[in-house]
């Protein structure tokens, strides 16, 4: 951290590197002017992956396996965009039963995630305050407060991933899904051995939703309004009947107000309506909505993204839980610390998408995998990750060897929200005198309201221009150094 | 059938006359790693993975290649022989772009069994990472010249056992590669009978089922055993 010299009277740079409790690294800068107020705050992303381009060259069949190497945390989400996309390539339907498989590892893995995400990750800064010691606010500090909490998250986070390596074998990486399906059927009794833990998991999800509503009317009454409360557009998958979805359906994409900007768009067509801005100052791009420019036509995706776009989740619990959100925060819900409600409602969405598939006979069907040589030489495919909407757009020669890979990955559809948050939190918590504790706390806990996945999210190669900032001890700029 | 006795690992072992150290070896008991070498094909000696020491040779001698002889007195492993295969291994593995996470044979693969057999948990060797290029031109198989270590199965079999000599090396030193008919993509090769007996016999995933994805290749070299013995007794396996 680097404190700037309240005596000067130069524009100042107050910096959190790294933040911390994010997949991923990345930095903060909060730009002061003369007066001490907060003229900008940024949002750095300072790793590179490189993986567009490291797969030119690679069979398309090998792009799963690839891909879910992208990162660790949702491996699942890689693995079924690329074999939805390897699907296209092929020209097949899948099997029914690998649709329904293909959908539980899915469900399985936003649980996971999501679990990690609130319990992990985000529930200490929360439960034990703005102003706690750092040293302890992380899950140990969870565990030494609230045993009771901390060990039903990690049951919740351990069910998904058990459910995940039940089906594909080992709980990350796994290469289950493939073009064409899935390799193997569901398991002679993995469906009596989950469906027999769902009870208890539906009892952690709603403790956690029971706490975190509670809090979110006392004492986060005040980051409610202040983090990341904007409005925005939304973008998502929704189903054909207007329910929430996170494998098939279309694209979806609605203003602050609900009015539906864009349905049923097919993936296929996602670049008439996405274009993507590169800033020099981050690895991370900025997808936005074309027609409205890259400022008005940025967007949110995601778990709260995926409440506001559908009518109904389609489950009991869920729509509950979903009709209490929008009492709480309006038909389009703006605020990003909802967010953590929002993925907390999915754990039950999930968790009941899990219940229903496993009693459906057509899950536990043997013909799981259609086979095919190369049929079309370009194909999007598109899967709702925990974080949000993914998309793998690939283009091979005609023996299928890839010529051309985009990924557009949730957390760069966030970028702009992501900065946005960050600048309306300095601003509201800043005294220009003084940087406290909490302010930083609060600073890094509005990034984290988006799970970012930066491991994810900056893997472009070859286009990002690089700007390095080089600030002495009083705050002034000494060498500025741009490439590209 | 004149027998000679030799011995090996500190073991008197009786075998045919004109039998190589490694078939000798392998009927006494001791293991001696082999890549290149495939009962059923004829012995090139090129991974120099089966060295062994003979006492009053100055110079290790590949096993598969050199004939047992009588009062031999032969050692298949020593530190000497552990630290000349764990660098082989290394060689293999930094002049290729061996990734296993990714690869079609991970889990089946020779290469990989040996590099935890002869306890290469890193390189301490640079890697290469050379440009190379992946033939799908075929529509049954694929060939990935990244994985391919040139231990030239998928020649022999091709010309000893299927008889249509498909593939050759290539070029020289550095730039030396499989290549197909007279350098052409692998599907323009009209002498192809898209057997796959060479996808059969690849140690690696170098020769890979195309629409395989990462693990799902299994090889199957013992078949090619089957083969050939049931082509010596000209009948039936």
């Amino acid at each position: 951290m680097e404190i700037p010299n309240p005596e000067t009277n130069q524009p100042r740079t107050v910096l959190i590197d790294p933040v911390t409790r994010i997949e991923g690294h990345a930095k903060i800068s909060i730009h002061l002017d003369a007066d001490g107020q907060v003229e900008t705050a940024r949002f750095h992303v300072v790793e590179y992956r490189g993986f567009e381009t490291f797969c030119e060259g690679r069979p398309f069949t090998e792009m799963a396996a690839i891909t879910a190497r992208i990162c660790g945390i949702c491996p699942v989400s890689h693995l079924l965009a690329a074999a939805k996309t390897g699907d296209k390539l092929l020209a097949v339907t899948i099997p029914p039963a690998a649709e329904k498989l293909r959908r539980l590892m899915n469900l399985a893995q936003i649980c996971q995630s999501h679990a990690l995400s609130f319990f992990h990750l985000s529930s200490p800064d929360f439960l034990l305050g703005w102003d706690s010691d750092p040293a302890k606010r992380n899950v140990f500090g969870l565990i030494a407060a609230d045993p009771e909490l901390a060990r039903s998250g990690i049951r919740l986070r351990q069910f998904g991933q058990a459910l995940i390596e039940a089906l594909g074998g080992r709980k990350i990486h796994a290469a289950w899904a493939v073009p064409g399906g899935v390799r193997a059927p569901l398991a002679e009794g993995l469906k009596e051995r989950v469906l027999g833990q769902l009870p208890e998991m539906f009892a952690i999800a709603e403790r956690a939703l029971a706490l975190f509503k509670q809090l979110m009317d006392t004492k986060l009454g005040e980051e409610r309004e202040v983090f990341g409360s904007f409005p925005s557009l939304f973008m998502g998958l929704v189903g054909s009947d207007g329910r929430w979805e996170h494998y098939g359906g279309g694209l979806r994409i609605i203003n602050a107000e609900g009015s539906v900007l864009v349905d049923g768009l097919s993936e296929d067509a996602y670049a008439s309506v996405i274009a993507e801005a590169v800033e020099p100052w981050s690895y991370l791009k900025f997808p936005y909505y074309k027609p409205l420019g890259p400022e008005a036509g940025s967007y949110r995706v995601g778990p709260l993204a995926r409440l506001n776009l559908c009518e109904r989740i389609g489950t009991p619990r869920a729509d509950r839980e979903l009709i209490e959100l929008r009492q709480r925060g309006g038909r389009v819900v703006s605020g990003s610390l909802y967010y953590h409600l929002a993925r907390l409602i999915e754990i039950v969405a999930c968790l009941e998408g899990i219940e229903a598939l496993l009693n459906d006979p057509g899950i536990e069907g043997r013909h799981v995998r259609a086979r095919a040589s190369v049929n079309a030489l370009e194909a999007v495919g598109v899967s709702e990750a925990p974080r949000g909407t993914l998309f793998h757009h690939y283009r091979v020669d005609a023996n299928g060897l890839i010529e051309k890979v985009n990924l557009i990955i949730a957390t760069g559809q966030n970028n702009r929200a992501m900065n946005r948050t960050v600048t309306q939190i300095a601003r509201h918590y800043l005294d220009g005198a003084h940087l406290s504790e909490a302010l930083l706390n609060r600073v890094e806990a509005g990034i984290r309201c988006y799970d970012p996945c930066l491991s994810c999210s900056t893997h472009a190669a070859g286009s990002m221009p690089l700007q390095v900032r080089l600030y002495g001890a009083d705050g002034a700029l000494v060498e500025e150094r741009i490439r590209g | 059938m004149t027998v000679i006795t030799l011995t090996i690992d500190g073991r008197s072992v009786a075998t045919a006359s004109g039998a190589t150290l490694l078939e000798a070896a392998r009927a006494g008991g001791s293991a001696i790693p082999t890549l290149c070498h495939l009962e059923g094909l004829s012995p090139v000696a090129a991974c120099r993975l089966c060295l062994v020491e003979i006492d009053g040779d100055s110079r290790l001698q590949p096993a598969c290649v050199t004939a047992a002889a009588e009062g031999m007195v032969v050692r298949t492993t020593s530190p000497r022989l552990a630290e000349l295969r764990r660098t082989v291994i290394e060689l293999l593995f930094t002049e290729g772009n061996h990734v296993c996470a990714i690869c079609v044979a991970n889990g089946h693969c020779e290469l990989q069994d040996l590099a935890v057999a002869v306890g290469m948990d890193h390189s301490r060797l640079p890697y290469r990472f050379p440009s190379r290029s992946v033939d799908l031109s075929h529509p049954l198989f694929g060939l990935d010249h990244n994985r391919c270590i040139l231990c030239t199965r998928c020649v022999r079999v091709c010309a000893e056992v299927e008889g249509a000599h498909v593939w050759d090396v290539g070029w020289r030193g550095e730039h030396c590669r499989i290549i197909s008919g007279l350098d052409q993509p692998w599907g323009a090769v009209d002498a192809c009978t898209d057997c796959g007996k060479c996808v059969q016999v690849c140690p690696t995933g170098a020769l890979f089922h195309k629409g395989d994805g990462t693990e799902e290749k299994e090889g199957h070299p013992e078949q090619l055993q089957v083969l050939v013995r049931a082509r010596q007794q000209g009948g039936a396996p």
